[in-house]
C-alpha cells in the first residue's frame, strides 16, 4: 500500500565558505492520511530543517543534497518552483510557532483568507468568503462575520494561533505540517489549540507532522513519533510505545531529564554536555561522548537502524539488539 | 529541599497588601478625551499586582505560577525593589524594605540576588565572565583584594560547573545551558540568602534544563538558600517547590504547599491550569475547559476576578471580591466557591 507521504533518506545540506555542513540526513518516515506524527528533539536537533525540506522550502546556502519526498507518487524534491507553488498552502500546509510573525499585520484576517483561498481555487471571492467563515467557525472563533473584518492585532495569541490553522486549513490540505504550534501560547491555551488540532485532523483526515521540543504534548497528540539528534533519527516508533519504553539512550535520557516523572525535589537525572553543532558531530554515533552506554564500536561506526518490538520500531543504537523473539521465525 | 512544616518563627520575607499599578496613560494630551461634548482627562492604569501577601520561610523553594499577564514578574520585581509597591508592606527579616533608599538597601540588596530567564540578555556582550562575576563582590566589598576577588570567582565558577580557566572568555563563546551557569554564578558572588529567579530555565533545552535545575538544586542544599521561583512550567514547579502561589490578573487565587497543590487543587483555576500540563502517557482532551479569555489587568473585573471563566461563579462572585481563607493547614484559598462549601 503506498503512503500518502513517504520521505526516503533526507538530506539536506547548507553550503559554507569552508564546505558543505550536513543539518540532516537519513530521515525517513511514511505518514498516511488522518495520521498524527510527532518529530521530537532539543534545539538544532533538525527537526524544522526537516519540515521546510519536505515542502522544499530550504532557502539558501541550504540545498537537498539527497533523498525523495514521495507525496501522492511524485517526488517533491524535483518539482519545479512552480508546481511546488501548487502543493504548498494547497496539498501540504505549514503552522508556524509565532502566529504574529505569521500573520500580515496591515491585512484583515478577512483578506488574508480569501486571498490564499483565491490563490489556490478558481473562485469568485463571495464563495471564498463563504469559506472563510465556515474555516472560523471549524475553528470556534466567536462571530465570524465580525472577526473577518478584523486585523491581527485585534486578537490574542490563542485566537491568532487558531486563524492560523483557519487559513492553514482553508485549501483542505492531505497534509500540515505544525512547527512548534503552542510553543508561545499559555498551557491552557496550549491544550485548547492541540485538542483543536486534534481534532481537525480526525474529522478531515488529515495528516499532520508535529514538530516540537515537547515530549508531554507529542505523547498526546500523536500516534508515532520520530526522535531526533544532531540531524538524524535515533528512535521512531508508535508514541506509546516509544514514550513508555524508550530503547535509545537518548530518548531515554531526554524521558528521565522531565520533572514529574520522578518523587518532587530528587535529582533529575541529566544527559551529560550538550549536542555537538553541525562542524563538530563526532565520529561513530554522534551521541556517543554524552552515552551512558557506548562502546569503543560506538566512536567508529554509524549505528544502523535496528528494528525491534514486534517490528513496529526502529532504533539506531550498536547496544540495541534486535529480541530474539522478534525475529520472524 | 528538606523544608518540614517549621513553624512560622524564621520568615524570611513577608509581603503585606501588596499592590503595584502602572500608569500607562502617557501624556497629558494622550489622556484627553472627547466624550460627550465635553474634555475630559482619563487616565489608564494596569493593575498588576493587587493586594497580595504571603510569607516566604527561610530555606524554602516558593514558586509563583501562572499565566503570561498575571503579574508573577512584577509581584516578584516589587518583592525584591525593582519596582516600589503603591501600598502595602514588605518585610525582610523583620525590616521594612519598601520604603528604604538606595542607601539603605544596600545591606539588603547583597542578600537577594536575582537571575533572569534569557541569559543571552542577561549578560553584558562586552564584559567578559570574569568582569560580570567580580562586579558585584567588588560593589558590595570595596576594600577587597583583587587576589582575594579571583580567588572567589574561581571558586564560584568550578561550584557552577564552569571551567574558572574560561573566566577570560566573552558570553558569547559560551552555549545556553553554560551562559544560564554563568548568570547563577554571578547572583551567589556575594553569598545571597535569598535567591529571585525568573524563569530560568524556561529559555532551555530539557537536558540542559534538568542540569540547571539540579544546580540549583544542590546549591540551594549547600548554602541553605531561599528561592521565589517564577515559571510557567508546571512540571518544574512540581518538581522543586516547598509551596506555591497561583495567580491569576494580579490577584492571588491559590497558596498551598506544593503536594496537596498538584494532588487535589482546590481553586477552580488551578483545577484548569494543573488540568492542561500535558503529561507524558496521560490522553489530552481531559483537561478542563475555559470559557472565554483572560480580560486585561487594565479594566478589572468587579468581584472576583476568575468569575468570568468559572463554571461556579454565582451573584456573590460576580460583586463581591473573596478573601484569601484558610481551609486547611497552609492551604490558603481565595473563592467564595469553596468558602461557601459549594465547589
Amino acid at each position: 500500500m503506498s503512503h500518502l507521504l513517504e520521505v526516503i533518506d533526507l538530506e539536506v545540506k547548507f553550503g559554507l565558505r569552508f564546505g558543505d555542513l550536513t543539518a540532516i540526513n537519513g530521515i525517513r518516515f511514511t505518514l498516511d492520511r488522518g495520521e498524527r506524527m510527532g518529530l521530537v528533539g532539543e534545539s538544532g536537533a533538525g527537526k524544522s530543517v526537516t519540515g521546510f525540506a519536505i515542502i522544499n522550502l530550504i532557502s539558501k546556502p541550504g540545498f537537498i543534497s539527497g533523498g525523495q519526498v514521495i507525496f501522492n507518487g511524485q517526488d517533491l524534491t524535483r518539482l519545479g518552483a512552480e508546481q511546488m507553488r501548487d502543493i504548498r498552502g494547497n496539498h501540504i500546509s505549514m503552522i508556524f510557532q509565532d502566529p504574529m510573525m505569521t500573520l500580515n499585520p496591515v491585512l484583515t484576517i478577512g483578506t488574508q483568507m480569501i486571498e490564499t483561498l483565491l490563490a489556490h481555487r478558481q473562485i469568485n471571492r463571495r464563495d471564498a468568503k463563504k469559506i472563510a467563515l465556515e474555516k472560523l467557525r471549524k475553528v470556534q472563533i466567536p462571530s465570524p462575520e465580525k472577526r473577518l473584518g478584523q486585523y491581527p492585532h485585534e486578537f490574542s495569541g490563542g485566537m491568532r494561533q487558531r486563524i492560523v490553522i483557519a487559513i492553514a486549513l482553508i485549501t483542505d490540505p492531505e497534509i500540515i505540517i505544525a512547527d512548534e504550534p503552542t510553543t508561545a501560547l499559555d498551557v491552557t491555551i496550549q491544550a485548547e489549540i492541540m485538542d483543536l488540532l486534534q481534532q481537525l485532523c480526525e474529522s478531515e483526515r488529515t495528516g499532520l507532522i508535529l514538530i516540537t521540543h515537547d515530549l508531554g504534548v507529542v505523547s498526546q497528540v500523536t500516534e508515532k513519533m520520530a526522535v531526533m539528534y544532531a540531524g538524524k533519527i535515533v528512535e521512531s516508533g508508535p508514541t506509546d510505545r516509544v514514550v513508555g519504553n524508550p530503547r535509545h539512550p537518548y530518548t531515554q535520557g531526554l524521558i528521565k531529564a522531565i520533572p514529574g516523572n520522578l518523587q518532587p525535589g530528587a535529582r533529575l537525572s541529566q544527559i551529560p554536555g550538550m549536542m555537538p553543532t553541525l562542524t563538530d558531530i563526532p565520529p561513530g554515533c554522534a551521541f556517543n561522548p554524552r552515552c551512558p552506554l557506548s562502546d569503543a564500536i560506538c566512536r567508529k561506526q554509524e549505528p544502523p537502524f535496528v528494528v525491534v518490538d514486534h517490528q513496529t520500531r526502529e532504533v539506531a543504537c550498536h547496544m540495541v539488539n534486535p529480541e530474539p523473539s522478534e525475529k520472524t521465525p | 529541599m528538606t523544608i518540614a512544616p517549621t513553624p512560622r518563627t524564621d520568615q524570611l520575607l513577608t509581603l503585606r497588601n501588596v499592590v503595584k499599578h502602572f500608569d500607562i496613560s502617557g501624556g497629558l494630551l494622550d489622556q484627553l478625551r472627547f466624550k460627550n461634548g465635553r474634555l475630559t482627562r482619563r487616565r489608564t492604569t494596569v493593575k498588576a499586582v493587587n493586594n497580595v501577601s504571603f510569607s516566604i520561610t527561610a530555606g524554602e523553594t516558593f514558586s509563583v505560577v501562572g499565566e503570561s499577564g498575571c503579574g508573577k514578574s512584577t509581584l516578584v520585581r516589587t518583592t525584591i525593589g525593582i519596582y516600589p509597591p503603591n501600598s502595602g508592606e514588605i518585610l525582610y527579616r523583620d525590616q521594612r524594605i519598601d520604603n528604604k533608599n538606595a542607601q539603605q538597601m544596600l545591606p539588603f540588596r547583597r542578600k537577594m540576588q536575582m537571575i533572569f530567564q534569557d541569559p543571552y540578555a542577561s549578560l553584558n556582550p562586552r564584559k567578559t565572565v570574569m568582569q560580570t562575576l567580580e562586579e558585584p563582590v567588588v560593589f558590595h566589598n570595596p576594600r577587597i583584594s583583587s587576589a582575594d576577588v579571583r580567588q572567589r570567582v574561581a571558586t564560584v565558577m568550578s561550584q557552577v560547573g564552569v571551567d574558572p580557566k574560561w573566566a577570560g572568555r566573552y558570553p558569547h563563546e559560551f552555549s545556553g545551558g553554560q551562559r544560564q551557569r554563568i548568570s547563577i554564578a554571578r547572583a551567589l558572588m556575594v553569598d545571597p540568602e535569598f535567591i529571585v529567579a525568573d524563569e530560568p530555565v524556561s529559555a532551555l533545552d530539557v537536558s540542559i534544563q534538568a542540569q540547571i535545575l539540579n544546580l540549583l538544586m544542590d546549591a540551594q542544599q549547600q548554602r541553605g538558600l531561599t528561592y521565589l521561583f517564577i515559571t510557567h512550567d508546571l512540571s518544574v514547579v512540581e518538581h522543586i517547590s516547598t509551596r506555591v502561589a497561583v495567580m491569576y490578573l494580579g490577584t492571588l487565587c491559590e497558596l498551598s504547599p506544593a503536594k496537596p497543590l498538584f494532588e487535589t487543587p482546590r481553586h477552580p483555576y488551578t483545577q484548569a491550569l494543573l488540568s492542561a500540563i500535558p503529561k507524558l502517557g496521560r490522553p489530552a482532551s481531559q483537561h478542563i475547559r475555559l470559557r472565554g479569555e483572560v480580560p486585561t489587568p487594565i479594566h478589572l473585573p468587579s468581584g472576583c476576578v476568575f468569575h468570568g471563566r468559572c463554571i461556579h461563579a454565582n451573584q456573590r462572585c460576580r460583586g463581591e471580591i473573596p478573601m484569601p481563607k484558610q481551609v486547611e493547614t497552609g492551604v490558603i484559598v481565595a473563592c467564595h466557591g469553596i468558602e461557601e462549601g459549594r465547589i
